[in-house]
């Protein structure tokens, strides 16, 4: 089951610069939340926050409170486990390498310490067919590597990858971006199905997308957050002049 | 700005409907005047702009489709382009009873002048007004002059409901002017409509402008007034 | 009119003088190549004519004579190559690797790095022989005096330098995007260094530990003061050791025509289990990788 996500005074910076300023926001639970805004507006910075992965650069600072659960990230657990509970998919595929597909499903639990075959078989099966890719792959999933499919699939195993950890949020971070137009309505089928497990965080450069599979949409801009509302509001009659002139592509 | 060939294309269907929102108008001022005068060549008039109206429903209509199918528009460009295309369709309506006016009126050129207790132009005029004044809002964008529509059509209701009841009364008590009555009768009820699309027209425009529904605010209204008749 | 046919002509005139620069130039890449390989072939070739025709079982199983009498083998040699390249490997390949992943993945950026860095590469630029010479102070005493571990030391601090280094920049080669993947799945970086990264990083590091073995395989002076030679039979590890090239340089400069004669076919049977060592472990690492995977 996902869980909501709670924003308060998040402000970040790498180095100087400082990125996010003053975000608050509510992310519900099993539901999908979109996150639109033009390059640069610190939409992708935000999700990383959600994982602490945003400190895995050197420079990188962050104030403020986010709480997962009833679980604040920053204090009361260190970044570990939080990308435990909390999946990340990225904009470009990036299966590892080196491993068969089976490996890459299970890297997530075989690199912390699980090794039961049986238990390992059950928890790949499951999630490949909760990304969609099991038919495709189930006769050779020892013997091709990751790297070997095309790019759908291999998004579509990253996916597997995050979920076979069982994490309660799923941030994907432009997902479909890289991918044709069939792969992508694949993958955003696959988040209408996920939605019900899982409390989904979508950064999209593609409105239509947000529109497609969100229920709440928020609008970044120059690293603060203007409107978040819900998806039909945004996208039919937005509150605020900056969010309606974004996504009627009158900016500039 | 960005967009510009998009804003063209939206100006462009402004200017259309405009221009058949004149004819419209036109219309219905041609075949209140047919009325006045009994003049059948007038309502020749009326027939031809009546086809015109109709050509440019379908070319508005088709002109709204591309833009929606090629431009994907969001938030106020997506309820502009719905709004065109409702008003539209309530534009080709009051051509028509413009045109079904005029029909009207050929009838009654055949018959003798009767007296008749209605006053036909001064509800005509109302509605012509209610016309003008909600295109007016549309091309202004202005929500308070399209909320100011919705409270003119109280006045047109009730002259045609008074109309109603004396024109059966003539029916029933005067049988020698019977046809003049329904005639007339006809006439007003076709204004009613007319007057119904002008309030429509507003209510789109109040939708394009603030994004809000405000249709069928009448029936919710009589629906919780248990004293007003419907 | 006029000037379209000029025209035509000046560019079938262009056109003939590219071809023959792109002539030239396919020539000289073709002789350059040719420069490279050839001395490398000379090589292998005067090998060859000079020492295959004494390559016998003696060679192979037999312990060199003493001085003088003719006949005799290099068996203790071959051997005794392969135990010092075996515990100048154990010393340099881990060390080597360690500090690879450490310059790329732990330190980077640190003043420590730097200095590790600079450290290597000055160690890479010692000569052979003082660096014999220096493990023969260190090491050398006379509780323990010439030994096999004393090479040992010798040719894996040589190792040192280039498997860092390669090491080092094969890690950096890793996508950041892999890396993200392992952190993201809320694996310790430590984990993910060495499960990941170095994992897809390995063809390279072998490669760079291929280098490093090649290169000190053969290396005669540091053997000198260390590991010292040895004319019998002995594997242990802290006596003299005997090894092809000190072997080599004993034989040739000698004065006997026998010796001369060996001095050949150990030189060819040095080259040859060197390219054979290399390509055999390459083929090895090979089959773990997966098909497919770049």
């Amino acid at each position: 089951m996902g869980v909501g996500i709670e924003v308060s005074t998040l402000n970040a910076w790498y180095g100087a610069n400082h990125t996010l300023q003053d975000i608050n926001l509510n992310i519900p639970a099993n539901h999908a939340t979109a996150l639109i805004g033009p390059s640069g507006c610190g939409k992708s910075t935000f999700v990383r926050c959600l994982n602490r992965m945003h400190e895995t650069n050197p420079i990188a600072r962050v104030t403020g409170t986010v709480r997962i659960g009833d679980l604040d990230i920053y204090k009361d657990a260190k970044p570990v486990e939080i990308r435990r509970r909390v999946g990340m998919v990225f904009q470009r595929p990036n299966p590892f390498p080196t491993m068969s597909i089976y490996d890459n499903v299970a890297a997530g639990l075989k690199l912390n310490g699980y090794s039961s075959r049986h238990v390992l078989d059950e928890i790949v099966e499951r999630s490949l067919k909760n990304s969609a890719l099991w038919d495709e792959v189930k006769d050779d999933l020892k013997r091709k590597s990751g790297a070997s499919l095309s790019g759908g699939q291999q998004q579509r195993l990253c996916i597997a990858r995050a979920l076979a950890v069982d994490p309660e949020v799923l941030l994907m971070d432009e997902p479909a971006s890289a991918l044709d137009p069939v792969s992508t309505s694949k993958i955003e089928d696959l988040i209408f199905q996920l939605k019900s497990q899982y409390t989904i965080v979508i950064v999209t450069h593609n409105m239509q997308q947000a529109a497609r599979v969100a229920e709440k949409t928020g609008f970044f801009l120059n690293g603060r957050m203007v409107e978040f509302d819900s998806t039909h509001k945004i996208f039919t009659n937005p509150s605020d002049k900056r969010t309606e002139d974004y996504i009627t592509g009158r900016f500039g | 700005m960005t967009r510009i060939r998009f804003q063209r294309s939206l100006d462009d269907l402004k200017e259309n409907l405009l221009v058949m929102a004149g004819l419209a108008e036109q219309a219905i001022q041609r075949a209140i005047e047919a009325y006045r005068v009994r003049d059948i060549s007038i309502c020749d008039l009326v027939s031809r702009s009546e086809i015109a109206i109709n050509r440019l429903e379908r070319d508005i209509d088709q002109a709204a489709l591309d833009l929606l199918a090629m431009e994907q528009p969001m938030a106020i460009d997506l309820r502009f382009i719905l709004s065109v295309i409702k008003i539209n369709a309530d534009l080709e309506r009051v051509g028509d009873a413009a045109k079904a006016i005029s029909d009207r009126v050929r009838h009654m050129e055949q018959m003798p002048v009767a007296e008749l207790p209605v006053d036909i132009p001064r509800m005509a005029s109302l509605a012509a007004d209610m016309v003008r004044k909600s295109l007016q809002a549309f091309i202004e964008g202005d929500p308070v002059m399209a909320r100011n529509v919705l409270t003119l059509d109280d006045a047109v209701d009730a002259m045609n409901k008074t109309a109603y009841k004396s024109l059966t009364k003539v029916m029933a008590e005067e049988s020698h002017i019977a046809p003049q009555a329904l005639n007339a009768l006809m006439i007003c009820r076709n204004l009613e409509r007319v007057a119904d699309h002008a309030t429509n027209i507003a209510e789109d425009v109040i939708f394009w402008v603030e994004g809000a529904d405000v249709r069928h605010h009448k029936s919710l209204k009589t629906a919780l007034d248990p004293h007003s008749v419907g | 009119m006029a000037e379209v046919r000029t025209q035509r002509a000046e560019n079938r005139l262009r056109s003939r003088i590219r071809w023959v620069i792109d002539a030239c130039a396919t020539g000289l890449a073709v002789l350059s190549t040719l420069l490279v390989v050839a001395p490398l072939l000379a090589i292998f070739g005067y090998l060859i004519y000079k020492g295959a025709s004494s390559l016998n079982l003696t060679f192979f199983t037999q312990i060199p004579k003493p001085e003088g009498e003719v006949g005799g083998g290099m068996a203790n040699a071959i051997v005794g190559s392969g135990v010092l390249l075996g515990l100048a490997s154990l010393i340099g390949v881990p060390i080597g690797i360690g500090g690879g992943i450490f310059l790329a993945e732990f330190g980077r950026g640190t003043k420590l790095a730097n200095a590790v860095r600079f450290t290597a590469d000055v160690l890479n630029g010692v000569p052979s022989i003082v660096m014999g010479v220096a493990v023969y102070g260190l090491v050398v005493s006379p509780r323990m005096p010439f030994s096999a571990i004393a090479g040992g030391v010798a040719l894996g601090i040589m190792m040192i330098p280039t498997v860092t280094r390669t090491t080092e920049e094969m890690l950096l080669m890793v996508p950041h995007s892999v890396r993200e993947a392992a952190l993201a799945l809320g694996v310790p970086n430590w984990r993910s260094v060495l499960s990941i990264t170095v994992k897809t990083a390995s063809p390279g590091i072998i490669t760079g530990c291929m280098l490093a073995f090649a290169r000190v395989a053969g290396e005669t002076a540091p053997l000198i003061f260390t590991a010292f030679g040895n004319s019998n039979w002995s594997v242990a590890l802290d006596r003299p050791i005997s090894a092809l090239p000190l072997e080599i340089y004993r034989y040739a400069i000698s004065p006997y025509e026998d010796q001369h004669r060996q001095a050949w076919a150990a030189a060819l049977v040095l080259v040859v289990l060197i390219v054979a060592a290399v390509a055999l472990v390459r083929y090895v690492a090979g089959r773990g990788v997966l098909k497919g995977a770049s």
